[in-house]
């Protein structure tokens, strides 16, 4: 795929590097300005981006579980016997 | 006095966000019910120690880590370092790139959610090693910052940082291994060479 043939430019060798952190939000805000003004113009760099973005909000909702109301139940009734 | 009701009221929003932490940790819906009962018991007792306004999301998942590390993890299984070198970067966006052309008109997201199953992707985050494991569901699924899990996990920021980094590898290849399986895509050579 693309990224291959572009790595050879510093500025999405750079921005593929930061992939990760990016999207969890931890690069500082001129850092983040100068990639995604980056994205914003390379096709290539932006592909990876929307899908690693979207395998993270897939992880999110995928690993969503209910408590079981009963457990709230017991969670309760144990509190409620802890000495005040 | 008011601690209980005062508990209750900002801790109790956070269970099945714990349990759910809980199940991938334990694996077994009956131990992550009990750790979870634990961590809210730890914590009641420990509230006067917790100052409001500071994160208590962060701080439950502190008491339930350490929980499970120090009780449930019994079994310690073997520290398997799954041989990663050969994962470069982009691994699953460079095998499943051929997949949005062939099925036009999805989203992406749509495209990955079709492809992954909840049990799947449970699986694939559960059979992580352990330590990329927390990592990865500390980050990319409960959405701590890096130094938020540096706090949960008692380590430095920079382990933190290579405990993603391999996880995220692991998990790319666990989720491929599945894509595979499906055949939903051809297994295909290495496209770095």
């Amino acid at each position: 795929m693309a990224p291959d043939d572009t790595s050879a430019k510093p500025q999405c060798e750079d921005a593929l590097h930061e992939l990760y952190h990016l999207l969890s939000g931890e690069i500082d805000d001129a850092k983040r300005a100068k990639i995604t003004s980056h994205l914003d113009e390379c096709a290539p760099c932006a592909e990876p981006y929307d899908f690693y973005a979207e395998l993270r909000r897939c992880l999110q909702q995928r690993c969503q579980d209910t408590a079981p109301p009963e457990l709230l139940a017991r969670i309760e009734a144990a509190i409620h016997h802890e000495p005040h | 006095m008011a601690d209980q009701e005062r508990f209750a009221d900002q801790a109790m929003e956070h269970m099945s966000s714990l349990y759910s932490a809980a199940l991938r940790m334990t694996r077994n819906p009956a131990d992550a019910e009990d750790l979870v009962q634990e961590t809210y018991l730890k914590a009641y007792r420990g509230f006067g120690g917790f100052t409001e306004g500071t994160n208590l999301k962060a701080w439950l998942y502190r008491i339930l880590t350490n929980t499970y590390i120090n009780s449930y993890r019994a079994k310690q299984r073997r520290p398997d370092e799954t041989d990663l070198d050969e994962v470069e970067d982009l691994y699953l966006y460079r095998r499943l790139g051929g997949l949005e052309a062939a099925r036009a008109g999805r989203s992406a997201e749509d495209e990955l959610m079709d492809l992954f199953s909840e049990a799947e992707v449970k699986t694939a985050v559960e059979e992580l090693p352990e330590n990329f494991r927390m990592a990865v569901l500390l980050a990319d699924v409960e959405g701590f910052s890096y130094k938020e899990i540096a706090e949960i996990l008692d380590i430095p920021i920079g382990t933190v940082m290579s405990r993603l980094h391999r996880g995220r590898k692991a998990l790319e290849k666990l989720l491929y291994d599945f894509a595979v399986s499906h055949r939903l895509t051809e297994p295909q050579p290495d496209p770095a060479t």
